[in-house]
């Protein structure tokens, strides 16, 4: 079976329904490998008494035959879900100290269904990067680095995908605005989900971009992804924008036969300068889907060059709203020598906010201001309705899209972090799914020239994550990661 | 769209952020390169669209008017660091 | 036909143009956006929840009821109810103010153009035509006098919905804006939307004022706020548009500010230094959706609105006799026209609304008590009407037995039978008590028998001191002509 730790969330139920181990003794595995771990610096923040605590409360559940769904899984959570009397921070230092008094629904969910919160990662700063550099915590490495290359795991759920390839957990929950689930796992080379709009609950989940914002799984296979989706979403009261769908049983369609299905292939996604490895990849997938019996036909997304910029009108809109609360008063950082109101609200915004959060709050602002409202911000919404009417098209005419999920591999920490926009186009293939909503997953595929991973992007019709996860299924099949893993040294 | 550096400090006044004022430039920069880049979407002909106002297309859900919160004062003020007795406090607002 | 005040300055005549914006706090339980209560006067942040403290990552979910409501006194304005309206976020920073933001209504809003018939001092009647309705978020408080160095924020009032309902600028000067002003909290409480408590701060009002000479356009205007009563509002709009004329006729501009209401002092000042004028920058609340309400519903709810203020007057008139005066007053207020309603079964009409408007709201009124207030109910003021009218106690027994029943409590009957008030009305007892006041007045009788007719009044008077007030002075009259003739 080799190592506890390598086990995903699958193979985990499986041992602990077996008794080929505790649950108890798992965590502790999981436990001791992530405190000795001084380089990757994937976690913020880690309870070991509090998680073999419960690890045992599993045990003895499953002893008592009342097993739970994820019962004694040990999954990391993105620093961005608010836990109970845990510190979460959001990695900024505008919510230091912050100990919420309330529990997230998605870690509510988790919990109920038995698992083992095994500890909170490292995010880019209010989810707003793609790299985990802004992060209040410090860098995060990518286990993939190699030598004197230091790569970044992507972000903003940089630290889950990195616990996830480095196999400090089973499995990692992260948050996806414009890619931040999608982009690290293709970086880190594992898979990434991110749900339609309003399948997971917002409530408790610290707001960046509010339309955007969802919750999902990061985790070492397709099927475990699917496992861990099918508990943690569903219909939430506290949530306005949740959505009263039933959630189906997203592990059969894992094995579903996708004879027949139709899989469109975007021509804006070929984008100028899209370097030869990926468009390989791109190109192994589809004769993948072929031989599966899946039918390949070209499809057009006409508005895909402007789902980019659009975002970085919305997303920062929205975001200089939601983070308008973050004023000293009521939690978190406080600046000190303060004379008056005015400098209570600039004084500990100015030093609480990292420079990325700071740009997008501006940036945000002033596309909602007073005479800019209608060039912008209506523009970018209304430029959005045209994305989401491409999307409705080309479903009509297919069953899911196929693109690459990144560019390019993971980057250099420090490369890309002195050019906003050149680190904005990381995004570049995830955002439009994120515009329209849609469900998108990516799975590691392949390596680029350097070695890196490089993910392919499935996405979906809204509430359709059966196909996506079926058709992910077969490449993930074909594409044989593992081995790759096992060639570069990621795993034993 | 350029801005220039009044802009930046009124928008930042705006967002109650203050900026130093050796990093204002380099703001206005950013800033600037932001914006201009975001200015490709003039290119798209958004004639009789509407506005996106909620990716699922529903209608507000609405609850029923029953008091099931609130009630724990104490919960509410303990993660302020300046607080008397339960309420919040800031320095002395002048009206 | 109505004839507004204008007000004449040292060069020229000018006429007010008034606007006002009311905040009333919607009667329900919870508030707006949370399942927090809606109460006034609790422990600071005990009726607060994560949401309205706006912790990281709460989510707003609308109130069912707080809608009807606004549905509701959409109606009763007569106005249109829009079946789709969306939430906007309100962008500004106040430490009451915990999101940064307040949810409002921008640019749909629930409820649309509307209109309210006010009465004028002249009888006359002027309609004011309404804007809007639109719901809002309450912000919570800050006391600024506990502490010379902090100001203190509580939360309990941070949610609580209210219904902004804006006027046109229709009114032409402040008599009109009272006016107004009391119609609008009439027919809330009439609907029972929100109880109109404007000392409690359930109803409150900002004025916007301009002035302009006849025929020119409109001036710059300025708002008021912090007015806390129908009686401030209207002398802070005297105040201030006295203080816009100045202002113009020195051949200065009126800033477009707003400006604080000094009660003490009766006058407005510049409120703050020029914090930019407020750009909201407002835009569609992303966690809420456009809230669709059905014509099924909008029309359910109109039917199940009480009989309005016009109606009932115009009932009242009819049904009653009643004059329009005595019917406007009766019906200005829901309980004060339920309360003539249950009196005045069985009994006289007239009697009883004359009684009802001078004495028992007098008595209201001089104590400074709300009907809800009042030691005596409508049965109680029944038994003592009864009294009068049976002619078992004089008209003035009954005011100070009525002023007993509200001071120091008690039924009209009791305090009649324990002290002895029932009029004397048998003519041989009378006779008794008129042929001793003659005995012992000889030189009064001489005087009114030699021609001083007036006389007779006086003795009228010995009889009832006499009597300590209980001797009916119709048939003591009677008498005493009917001695003094022989």
């Amino acid at each position: 079976m080799g190592k506890l730790s390598d086990l995903g969330v699958e193979e985990v139920i499986n041992g602990l329904s077996n008794k080929s181990f505790s649950a108890k003794e798992l965590v502790q595995a999981y436990i001791d490998k992530i405190l000795e771990d001084k380089i990757l610096n994937a976690f913020v923040r880690v309870n070991p008494e509090k998680s073999l605590k419960n690890a045992e409360l599993s045990d003895d559940r499953r002893k008592r035959n009342k097993v739970l769904p994820l019962d004694g899984v040990p999954i990391a959570v993105k620093d961005i879900f608010c836990t109970k009397n845990e510190e979460t921070n959001a990695s900024s230092k505008i919510l230091e100290n912050f100990v919420p008094q309330y529990e997230s629904t998605v870690t509510r969910k988790l919990l109920e269904s038995g698992g083992i919160i095994i500890g909170k990662t490292s995010m880019d700063e209010f989810a707003m990067g793609s790299s985990n550099e802004t992060s209040n915590n410090g860098v995060v490495l990518n286990p993939w680095s190699k030598g004197e290359k230091k790569l970044v795991p992507g972000g903003s759920s940089g630290g889950s995908a990195a616990a996830v390839s480095a196999r400090l957990c089973s499995a990692a929950l992260g948050t996806d605005t414009g890619g931040s689930i999608r982009q690290p796992a293709s970086f880190c080379g594992v898979v990434g989900l991110k749900p339609t709009y309003g399948r997971c609950s917002r409530w408790g989940i610290i707001a960046f971009a509010s339309s955007l914002d969802q919750a999902g799984p990061i985790a070492r296979s397709v099927r475990d992804a699917a496992i861990i989706l099918e508990q943690i979403s569903g219909f939430d009261t506290m949530d306005s924008t949740s959505v009263d769908k039933k959630v189906p049983n997203l592990l059969t369609a894992c094995s579903q036969s996708i004879k027949e299905k139709t899989i469109g292939i975007p021509g804006e996604y070929q984008i100028s300068g899209l370097s030869d490895d990926v468009r390989n990849i791109w190109k192994q997938g589809i004769e993948w889907l072929k031989s599966a019996g899946a039918n390949i036909i070209d499809i057009s997304l006409p508005h895909t060059p402007y789902a980019l910029p659009a975002y970085y009108i919305v997303a920062p809109a929205e975001a200089s709203a939601n983070l308008a609360r973050y004023d000293g008063i009521k939690y978190g950082f406080r600046a000190n020598n303060i004379t008056s109101l005015d400098d209570l609200y600039s004084k500990t915004r100015s030093e609480g906010f990292g420079a990325e959060v700071k740009r997008r709050i501006l940036i945000g602002t002033y596309v909602l201001s007073a005479g800019y409202y209608d060039a912008y911000y209506l523009k970018a919404q209304k430029v959005r309705t045209k994305i989401v009417q491409d999307f409705n098209i080309a479903f009509e005419k297919c069953d899911a899209i196929l693109t690459p999920t990144t560019p390019a591999g993971a980057f250099e920490i420090g490369e890309k972090s002195h050019n906003p926009v050149e680190m904005y186009l990381n995004d570049i293939f995830t955002v439009p799914a994120s515009l329209a909503g849609l469900p998108a997953i990516s799975l590691p595929s392949g390596l680029d020239n350097n070695k890196r991973p490089l993910g392919l992007q499935l996405i979906g019709r809204p509430f359709d994550e059966e196909s996506i996860l079926s058709v992910a299924s077969v490449l993930e099949d074909s594409a044989n990661f593992r081995s790759m893993e096992i060639e570069q040294g990621i795993v034993s | 769209m350029s801005l220039d550096r009044a802009t930046v400090i009124r928008i930042a006044n705006l967002a109650k952020i203050h900026i130093d004022d050796s990093e204002i430039d380099i703001f206005t920069r950013e800033l600037s390169q932001i914006l201009n880049w975001v200015e490709q979407l003039n290119e798209v002909d958004v004639k009789n669209v509407k506005p996106m106002t909620g990716v699922s297309g529903m209608s507000l859900r609405e609850r029923e008017d029953e008091v099931l919160d609130g009630g724990y004062a104490d919960k509410i003020v303990k993660n302020s660091k300046e607080k008397k007795k339960n309420s919040f406090s800031v320095p002395k607002v002048i009206e | 036909m109505s004839n507004p005040i204008k007000l004449k300055g040292e060069k020229f005549l000018w006429e007010m143009v008034i606007g006002l914006e009311v905040h009333a706090q919607i009667k329900c339980k919870s508030k707006l956006f949370s399942g927090a209560a809606c109460d006034f006067g609790a422990e600071p942040n005990s009726l607060v929840s994560f949401v309205d403290a706006a912790m990281p990552g709460m989510l707003p979910v609308i109130n069912k009821e707080a809608v009807n409501q606004a549905i509701k006194t959409g109606h009763a304005l007569n106005a249109k109810i829009n079946e789709i309206s969306v939430f906007d976020r309100k962008n500004y920073f106040y430490p009451d103010l915990p999101q940064g933001y307040q949810i409002s209504q921008f640019k749909s809003p629930i409820v649309g153009e509307g209109w309210i018939d006010i009465s004028l001092e002249d009888g006359s009647s002027k309609r004011v035509e309404i804007e809007r309705l639109h719901l809002e978020q309450d912000a919570g408080k800050s006391t600024h006098d506990q502490d010379p160095n902090l100001s203190f924020i509580d939360l309990n009032r941070s949610g609580i919905p209210l219904m902004e309902i804006v006027s046109k600028p229709d009114m032409r000067d402040w008599k009109e804006a009272g006016a107004y002003l009391r119609k609008l909290r009439s027919i809330v409480r009439y609907i029972d939307t929100c109880d109109g408590n404007m000392d409690e701060g359930s109803l409150r009002c900002d004025a916007n004022v301009s002035v302009r000479t006849e025929g020119d356009v409109l001036g710059t205007r300025c708002e008021l706020k912090n007015l806390n009563s129908v009686k401030f509002m209207m002398k802070a709009i005297e105040f201030e548009a006295n203080r816009q004329i100045e202002v113009l006729e020195g051949g200065e501009k009126v800033e477009q500010e707003t400006r604080l209401y000094d009660p003490n002092k009766n006058e407005t000042r510049s409120m703050r230094s020029k914090e930019d004028a407020h750009d909201y920058r407002y835009f569609p609340d992303p966690d809420l959706l456009p809230l669709h309400v059905d014509l099924q519903r909008i029309n359910r709810l109109k039917k199940e609105l009480p009989e309005l203020p016009d109606k009932k007057k115009a009932r009242f008139e009819k049904e009653y006799n009643l004059s329009s005066y005595d019917a406007g007053v009766l019906t200005a207020d829901i309980q004060h026209a339920n309360f003539f309603e249950k009196v005045v079964v069985g009994r006289n009409v007239k009697f009883t609304a004359n009684w009802i408007i001078t004495n028992f709201f007098g008595m209201l009124n001089d104590l400074g008590k709300s009907i809800d207030e009042s030691p005596v109910d409508s049965e109680q003021l029944g038994e003592l009407l009864d009294l009068i009218q049976d002619g078992i106690i004089s008209g003035r027994t009954a005011k100070d037995v009525f002023e007993e029943m509200f001071t120091k409590g008690g039924n009209a009957r009791q305090i009649v039978e324990s002290k002895g008030l029932k009029q004397i009305s048998n003519t041989d007892e009378l006779e008794k008590m008129v042929k001793d006041v003659i005995d012992e007045n000889n030189k009064q009788v001489e005087q009114y028998r030699s021609g001083n007719e007036k006389l007779l009044g006086w003795f009228v008077g010995q009889v009832m001191k006499k009597t300590g007030g209980t001797a009916n002075p119709k048939i003591v009259n009677e008498v005493i002509l009917r001695l003094l003739k022989n």
